[in-house]
């Protein structure tokens, strides 16, 4: 812009929307640099073989079977999150509290599990679990959204105090039901009973997350893609105005919409609590309901594209807590590596939807 | 019984990194950037200047050694550093590259806690030190030694002097930026820029300039709150995730004063007060409720956000352009 | 100016202009829209940089590259959008981007704006926020702001679109001061009365051509409107005979007012009758636009009734209802809105979705049907020879023609009885603006009440069957289309004045 200023010969326009293949190119060479820069950086840090440390992270990720479906099931569970706000990004309601969210939905496992798994049978738990789940991260969407359809109360920042507003609710009953008094944590549930816990598929306990999620990940697409509903989140994204025009009533779909990617953050919340972890912590959520503001926006919202985006990202993590294990690293490592790799991604998105012409090739082109 | 002379000097330490990072990032939201990275930012700062201090004081060998301006100068400028280069690379991806501030701004987040938690852990094995854990309490000394009148001033004394030179900087900071925002023509035509990119435009400011150096101030004065915690606060020790939310809770904080900093600074004690009013809950109060306490500044937060949308006063909207790019030619 | 051109993309906005403006003179800049009036006035003020060509200011040639370096050389310009920030004081926004010495005093400054009021005749309060301004306070702060830079090359790009008579008269006067202090005025206009009244010389724009300029003294309208157009009016626009007129639509005694309080219409009545254009004529900003969104169920309003009456003579009443509740009731109403591409099109979606919009509640149970839209934007491209590279093509890169064509090819598609078109032909080649108005006439053979609001009075004259004139909200008379004339109607859009009070 400054260049403008002064004297324009370099010149920012917006292209007309690049083929598909050029784009993702652009996309795939950013990432390459980024592995490139990443390589420098954990070599100086280390002191090793750039190659070796990345067959490391190939090793941590993927070196045994668990690793594997351990990856797997940390795909599901951010795609899950991610497949989440997604909805809302595209209608163009920043929703970055799916952390908040998927708290919710953890919370109110927990809370079932805990109270009610005396009082009714196992399957009738299960129900009654993925319900409440289910509904928490629903009223925990639909909070902001109707202080935004209602008085356009600005979405980032209120779904952003709704994660610590949540937080602190996990927090206070994690002490209400802690196990033992004064452990500060409330430790598996039902451990012996194995009560709530939701079933295994084919004995494999990873297994069910995964198709859990495939199929939200298929419905989502199917919603977004071909549904009346998902028509109507597009057009209320592109322009409120056109949507009132046509009579969608836009307070109705941002509501609508929110308490959706809620519902699904629960879910997800069901997942953690129910499936994997039997218990719940304030950091249940591991800052995945961040991750997959990013999972969702590096695949321009869509979900099948979002399956790539969630596995490069668990990768990262897995792969880089192996190197931080292998060479006696710190874990945060890979947040530094899946920053760098982000920076590279965010900034080449710039040369998908600008081109810099100079004053004299621009000449040439009349 | 609920004991006020000592409540506040705690609320106020508690207060201080919030007020450095709410200031920094108020400064840079009146320019339209929605820094998401501010916590990050932060963690970068502190780090930096942990970093400094640590070899400073490696290389010092003992307490005795060191001198004292060089003790404070190293952090200081390692710390500033740090926060500007993150300012910059937040500035290049969202200015220059215009890409998506909420995105870039939470890829900050990821990187600057990685960053800080990955060099708070590594730090000694990196370089090859053979001290047990990092506590920098010589270079803290400095850094959190008051006026020596304090001590003998009873209550007053401890409300209002006991403090290191960080938190009088703080407030300044903040009634400084105050000050230009309202009343010099820099604020005024960064708040144009906030406001109407458009209009400043026209009007002939350099946006993008204003922009950069708006984000890349703010990150620095942000990034200081992150280094008066570890050094003032904890006392020169350095231990992972320590720190926490506290920038979210500055993001929340410019919110709650309505992008006025000289609001921040009374406001910033209330929530630091809020932080750590659990510790000051009678005995015997319910260990969970403390947790409930420690909701309330969100929850005050979202009442003020709600309140001011629904009101709709002009004043106390965030700036019209938050959170956008400015691409000239857009037409 | 010597040989200004500019280019976007394909289109030459500026071919080869030339331009002299002197001082203690108002220079009337006239020409059509889409004409390049605009485009060469941003040149002169920073906001674009000319492709080819040199400026002269004062006999020595200039480089403007910003509008910066056009303030410093004393030019400056009022845009048609105001680039004023609504939440700063209008001092604020005054001295908004100066860099004077010295410490930023609000106090002097405001002292400085009083003083360059009492010189010109203009009033405004220094310490008021712009969002408590109306729009001709926020036309004068955005005037003084131009002024207490020193300017005295001063451009204004059509100023009076948004202006009341009383204010128009007061700017008027305004600007004779200012050319009698020895500033240069350029006002960019297409109202011809405007030039005549005002300007000492005018200069004509046709398609990015300069044609030339003269004394206003010595021309008429007759020949500017020729030189403007480039051949004298005759349109030739075919307007079929009414077929079987009946009551379709009433509106009674309707009132409506913008978020701001102000009144939009005034106890506005008319009847629309089926297979009959009605025409709406109106300075812009009149309460076209609030009368079409009433009437298509987008506009809250305060008092009165809009009832549609169906063949059989049953009333139903469509205050009240959203568009979705107006097309429940079985009231086929299609709505050409004026902004195609923030309202009746979405700019990214391509051409068989945009057809959707319409239709997507109609697939079977939750989800849309993908098939007949594409059925129907293929149809439209054929009917309508809209020129793309294919329906998947999105539409905000068409030309504006095509856009248009989509727009109004979905608009019929669905068989309505009621159309609403604003400004229809806005930005379209003379081509695509007679596949407009055939469109129109056929919906008008089919018995279609067609509500035409045009802002080319020829157009209107030659296509309406009916011309409802409104001026300031209020509904100065209705005139038969055919016998009508220019005159006539001119002066009815302007009529109210004399007697309205100000607000």
């Amino acid at each position: 812009m400054n260049k403008q200023n002064n004297e324009p010969l370099a010149h920012i326009v917006k292209r007309a929307a690049l083929p598909w293949y050029r784009a993702w190119g652009i996309r795939l060479l950013a990432i390459v640099a980024a592995l490139l820069v990443c390589a420098l950086v954990t070599t100086v840090t280390t002191g090793e073989n750039p190659v070796s440390v990345y067959a490391a992270m190939i090793k941590g990720a993927f070196g045994t079977a668990r690793k594997s479906w351990i990856t797997f099931q940390n795909v599901a569970i951010l795609l899950c999150i991610s497949l989440a706000v997604t909805p809302a990004f595209r209608m163009r309601f920043w929703n970055i509290g799916a952390e908040g969210q998927t708290l919710a939905g953890c919370l109110a496992t927990a809370a079932v599990m805990i109270c009610l798994s005396d009082k009714m049978s196992n399957a009738m738990l299960i129900v009654t679990m993925t319900v409440a789940a289910v509904a928490a991260g629903a009223l925990w969407g639909f909070i902001p959204a109707f202080f935004k359809a209602r008085w356009n109360t600005n979405e980032t920042l209120f779904t952003l105090m709704m994660n610590y507003v949540a937080t602190q609710l996990v927090a206070y009953f994690v002490i209400v039901w802690e196990v033992p008094k004064g452990a500060g944590q409330i430790g598996i549930i039902n451990q012996s009973t194995e009560l709530g816990w939701l079933p295994q598929l084919g004995g494999n306990k990873y297994l069910l997350s995964i198709v859990v999620v495939a199929i939200v990940t298929a419905a989502v697409y199917i919603y977004l893609n071909y549904s009346k509903h998902g028509y109507e989140i597009a057009v209320v994204g592109e322009s409120e105005r056109t949507a009132s025009y046509v009579g969608i009533k836009v307070d109705r779909v941002i509501m609508r919409t929110m308490i959706l990617s809620g519902a699904i953050c629960g879910l997800a919340g069901l997942l953690l609590v129910g499936g994997i972890n039997h218990t719940v912590t304030t950091t249940i959520a591991g800052g995945r309901g961040f991750t997959a503001v990013l999972v969702s926006w590096l695949a321009k919202f869509n979900p099948v594209i979002m399956i790539f985006t969630s596995l490069l990202l668990v990768f990262l993590e897995r792969g880089a807590d192996e190197i931080s294990t292998a060479f006696g690293l710190n874990h945060s490592f890979s947040d530094i590596l899946t920053g760098i790799i982000l920076f590279f991604i965010i900034g080449c998105e710039f040369f998908i939807n600008y081109k810099i012409s100079f004053r004299k090739a621009a000449r040439k082109e009349d | 019984m609920f004991d006020i002379v000592s409540f506040i000097p705690r609320a106020v330490m508690q207060g201080i990194p919030l007020l450095f990072g709410s200031t920094g990032e108020t400064l840079t939201e009146k320019s339209g950037n929605l820094n998401l990275g501010i916590p990050g930012v932060m963690y970068v700062g502190g780090i930096c200047g942990v970093i400094g201090a640590f070899i400073y004081e490696q290389s010092a060998g003992s307490a005795a050694a060191m001198n004292g301006f060089l003790a404070i100068m190293i952090p200081l400028l390692c710390s500033l550093t740090g926060s500007l280069l993150m300012g910059l690379l937040y500035c290049f991806l969202t200015v220059t590259l215009r890409a998506n501030q909420n995105v870039t701004g939470l890829a900050m987040t990821t990187f600057g806690v990685g960053f800080g938690n990955f060099f708070g852990g590594s730090l000694i094995k990196l370089t090859g030190s053979e001290v047990p854990s990092i506590a920098l309490s010589a270079t803290s000394a400095y850094y959190s030694r008051s006026l020596p009148v304090a001590g003998k001033l009873g209550w007053f004394g401890k409300v209002f002097l006991s403090y290191g030179f960080l938190a009088y900087a703080a407030i300044i900071i903040a009634l400084i930026t105050a000050y230009i925002l309202k009343r010099t023509r820099v604020g005024l035509h960064l708040r144009a820029v906030g406001e109407s990119p458009n209009t400043a435009d026209a009007a002939g400011i350099d946006v993008a300039r204003y922009k950069y150096i708006a984000t890349c101030v703010g990150s620095m004065i942000a990034g200081l709150g992150g280094l008066y915690y570890v050094m003032d606060y904890a006392c020169g020790v350095w231990s992972n995730d320590a720190f926490g939310d506290r920038g979210w809770l500055a993001i929340a904080l410019v919110i709650f004063t309505v992008w006025k900093p000289d609001l921040g600074v009374i406001s910033s004690i209330l929530f630091g007060g809020l932080y750590i009013l659990y510790l000051f809950l009678p005995t015997g109060t319910n260990l969970a409720v403390k947790e409930l306490y420690k909701m309330i500044p969100y929850v005050v937060t979202i009442i003020v956000l709600v309140i001011s949308s629904m009101r709709d006063k002009r004043e106390n909207q965030p700036p019209a352009s938050l959170g956008l790019a400015y691409f000239r030619e857009e037409r | 100016m010597r040989n200004i051109t500019k280019t976007f993309g394909p289109v030459v906005a500026n071919d080869r202009v030339w331009l002299d403006i002197y001082r203690g003179e108002i220079l009337a800049l006239l020409g059509e829209n889409g004409s390049g009036k605009t485009t060469l006035m941003n040149m002169l003020s920073g906001i674009y940089f000319p492709d080819e060509g040199e400026i002269s200011v004062d006999g020595k040639p200039v480089v403007i590259r910003s509008p910066k370096d056009a303030f410093e050389l004393g030019i400056g310009m009022i845009h048609q959008h105001f680039k004023l920030v609504d939440v700063l004081t209008a001092a604020e926004n005054i001295v908004l981007g100066l860099n004077e010495p010295g410490r930023l005093n609000l106090e002097k400054v405001a002292e400085r704006v009083r003083g360059i009021c009492n010189a010109y005749g203009f009033e405004v309060d220094p310490n008021q926020k712009i969002y408590d301004m109306s729009v001709s306070q926020k036309q004068t702060v955005e005037i003084i702001k131009v002024l207490y830079r020193g300017a005295d090359i001063l451009i204004l790009d059509e100023p009076t679109a948004v202006l009341t008579p009383q204010e128009t008269d007061k700017l008027f006067a305004v600007l004779r001061n200012m050319r009698d202090d020895g500033k240069a005025v350029v006002i960019i206009t297409h109202k011809m009365h405007e030039v005549e009244e005002l300007s000492d010389r005018v200069a004509i724009l046709r398609h990015g051509q300069f044609i030339g300029d003269m004394p206003t003294r010595s021309t008429n309208a007759q020949e500017m409107t020729n030189m403007m157009v480039g051949h004298a009016v005759t349109l030739n626009i075919d307007r079929p005979e009414p077929v079987d007129p009946k009551p379709r639509i009433e509106v009674k005694n309707l009132t409506v007012r913008s978020i701001d309080g102000v009144v939009k219409l005034d106890d506005v009545s008319f009847t629309a009758n089926s297979g009959e254009i009605l025409g709406i004529a109106g300075i812009s900003g009149c309460g076209q636009k609030e009368l079409l969104e009433a009437i298509a169920g987008l506009q809250p309003v305060e008092k009165g009734s809009i009832s549609y009456i169906e063949d059989d003579g049953s009333r139903d009443e469509l205050i009240g209802k959203d568009p979705l509740a107006i097309a429940d009731m079985g009231v086929a109403l299609s709505f050409v809105p004026e902004d195609r591409l923030g309202m009746g099109l979405v700019g990214n979606m391509d051409l068989a979705d945009n057809m959707m919009l319409r239709s997507f509640r109609r697939g079977r149970g939750l989800f849309t049907d993908r098939k007949s839209p594409r059925k129907l934007a293929q149809e439209v491209v054929e009917d309508l020879e809209v020129s793309t590279p294919g329906i998947s093509t999105p539409v905000r890169r068409l030309s504006g023609g095509n856009v248009q064509k989509v727009l109004v090819g979905r608009e019929i598609a669905s068989a309505p009885t009621v159309l609403l078109t604003a400004y229809a032909v806005r930005g379209l080649d003379i081509n695509s603006s007679y596949t407009i108005y055939d469109l129109i006439n056929r919906q008008k053979e089919k018995g279609v009440a067609v509500i035409y609001v045009g802002e080319d009075l020829d157009v209107l004259l030659e296509l309406a069957d009916r011309i409802l004139v409104l001026c300031g909200g209020k509904v100065s008379g209705i005139v038969e289309g055919r016998g009508a004339t220019k005159r006539e109607v001119g002066m009815m859009m302007t009529k109210l004045g004399g007697d309205k009070t100000d607000e």
